[in-house]
């Protein structure tokens, strides 16, 4: 089970998170369609890092810098 | 080399000679300059599609580059349910495609895949359950599958050990069967293909890990790997898992986020339930293995991994159903947990079909369903790759549906890979 720093409350179990989204897939409402589409429909899914989008139940929304290999988490900040 | 052509008379003559003719069932190929077409990843899918490459279409010239063994990934780690029992008609048709060459998929690769169809059920629990699988039965009916809506009564019958008590945990209600459903040996399916695939001629490279991809402009011209460079006429991802690792090794973003499912085994016992059991309102299904295990499943981790292990919080969730569903299942004991790495598409529905650079196709996505369909896929991949045409029964599944708004979503969760 992996812990998440949580920047409100600290380490937490991950029970206690829900994975939202990556970084990069956030749509604007005013992005072009074909950012859009991109943004909603295509990940980079990399075998590696990637920066993600979490919530914790506590209400803090997070931005994680995590390994998708070996889970290794690089930097949280709230969002 | 190989044992031949395996047989009742073969066995019975190796028998005489202390059965010291058994080689092995494939080659341990090389890789040689140029082929035709290469396939990425010796799973089932890929070892179906250079099967059917070479039996159907006369392409001989194959080879399937694996970055392990066969039958080390998803092949070797699902829990051999075989089904076509979807709403969609694009689903149905694909995986009825499928179903169809099971039955006959033994004696097709003359290697016993152990295909049961021992009937896949779907429970219902509720008032409303039984509704919705009224309607997928309908659907199912109206598109020539076979679908029994059966009640409580003969749930009963079917599955002795559930609990129909009125202290059940999960009340049942009915359900939804397709006899013609079942299970196979999963392994089996693996090495039936790379033998079958062997013997046509396809080089099957073991250990060998694709890199990178030759380019001309916008042509992928073949692979690079850990085994040197490869050429082909054409490339093909078959890798589903990390068909966005492999993807992005070309600059391609894919509607795909790898998943961690996981999957539990028990101890062998004696034959207690001969029929798949499903909840897709709890989200839980297991079966026996004809070793005699309870193997069974549930929902994906939930957030994206390519770790091939999971996090206990799932597992407990899909054993807690299983144990309520059928109390037995709580005096075994759990003999092996593990992972997968699947391939979460944004509509749940696979990806079969060209990409956008010139010579580079992927058939991936498949969630956490794809072992159902690794004849149908194979076949159907095989055929765009001799032809440059899809498959009827793979055509809807271009990656150009989702900015074409035609996306195939079967639960309608929209594009969360997560929430399947």
């Amino acid at each position: 089970m992996l812990q998440i720093p949580c920047p409100h409350c600290g380490p937490r179990n991950q029970e206690e998170f829900t994975y939202e989204r990556t970084l990069d897939s956030v749509v604007r409402l005013d992005d072009a369609p074909e950012i859009a589409i991109a943004a909603l429909y295509t990940r980079a899914n990399p075998r590696g890092e990637e920066i993600e989008i979490w919530h914790h139940t506590c209400g803090q929304w997070l931005r994680l810098v995590r390994d998708r290999m070996t889970h290794a988490m690089r930097a949280v900040e709230s969002l | 080399m190989g044992a031949g052509h395996y047989s009742a008379l073969a066995l019975l003559r190796g028998a005489i000679t202390g059965h010291r003719h058994w080689g092995r069932a494939w080659r341990a190929a090389e890789p040689r300059g140029t082929y035709d077409v290469i396939i990425i990843g010796g799973g089932g899918h890929g070892l179906a599609t250079a099967y059917y490459l070479a039996k159907v279409h006369g392409v001989r010239r194959v080879a399937v580059v694996e970055k392990g063994y066969i039958g080390g990934g998803n092949t070797g780690r699902n829990t051999t349910i075989v089904r076509s029992n979807y709403r969609q008609a694009p689903l149905q048709r694909l995986f009825e495609y499928s179903l169809k060459l099971w039955h006959s998929l033994s004696d097709e690769l003359n290697y016993n895949v152990m295909f049961s169809p021992r009937g896949a059920l779907f429970l219902g629990h509720s008032d409303a359950d039984m509704a919705r699988l009224a309607e997928r039965g309908d659907a199912m009916i109206a598109n020539g599958l076979d679908a029994d809506l059966i009640d409580r009564d003969e749930v009963a019958r079917l599955v002795p050990l559930l609990d129909m008590s009125g202290e059940a945990r999960w009340p049942i209600s009915g359900g939804l069967i397709q006899r013609r459903g079942g299970t196979a040996r999963h392994d089996a399916v693996a090495w039936g293909f790379a033998r079958a695939a062997d013997s046509l001629g396809v080089d099957i490279i073991e250990n060998c890990e694709v890199t990178g991809f030759l380019r001309s402009g916008d042509r992928v011209t073949g692979v690079q790997t850990t085994r040197g460079d490869i050429a082909a006429a054409r490339t093909a991802i078959c890798v589903a898992g990390n068909s966005g690792h492999v993807a992005g090794l070309a600059g391609i973003r894919l509607p795909i986020e790898s998943h961690t499912l996981q999957a539990w085994v028990t101890e062998p016992v004696k034959p207690m339930i001969d029929t798949v059991v499903m909840s897709q309102t709890l989200h839980c299904y297991f079966s026996q293995s004809d070793k005699g295990g309870m193997v069974g499943g549930g929902d994906p981790d939930f957030f994206p991994s390519y770790a091939q292990r999971g996090a206990p919080l799932r597992l407990e969730d899909s054993i807690a159903q299983a144990i309520a569903l059928a109390p037995a299942l709580s005096r075994l004991r759990m003999v092996r947990t593990w992972g997968g790495v699947v391939d979460m598409s944004f509509d749940g529905a696979p990806i079969i079909g060209e990409l956008p650079l010139d010579g580079l196709y992927i058939n991936g996505g498949w969630c956490y369903g794809g072992f159902k369909a690794t004849p149908g896929s194979g076949k159907a991949y095989a055929h765009l790759l001799a032809t440059g045409e899809s498959h009827p029964v793979a055509a809807p599944f271009d990656l150009g549906r989702f900015a074409d708004g035609r996306t195939i979503d079967e639960v309608g969760s929209g594009p969360m890979p997560q929430s399947r």
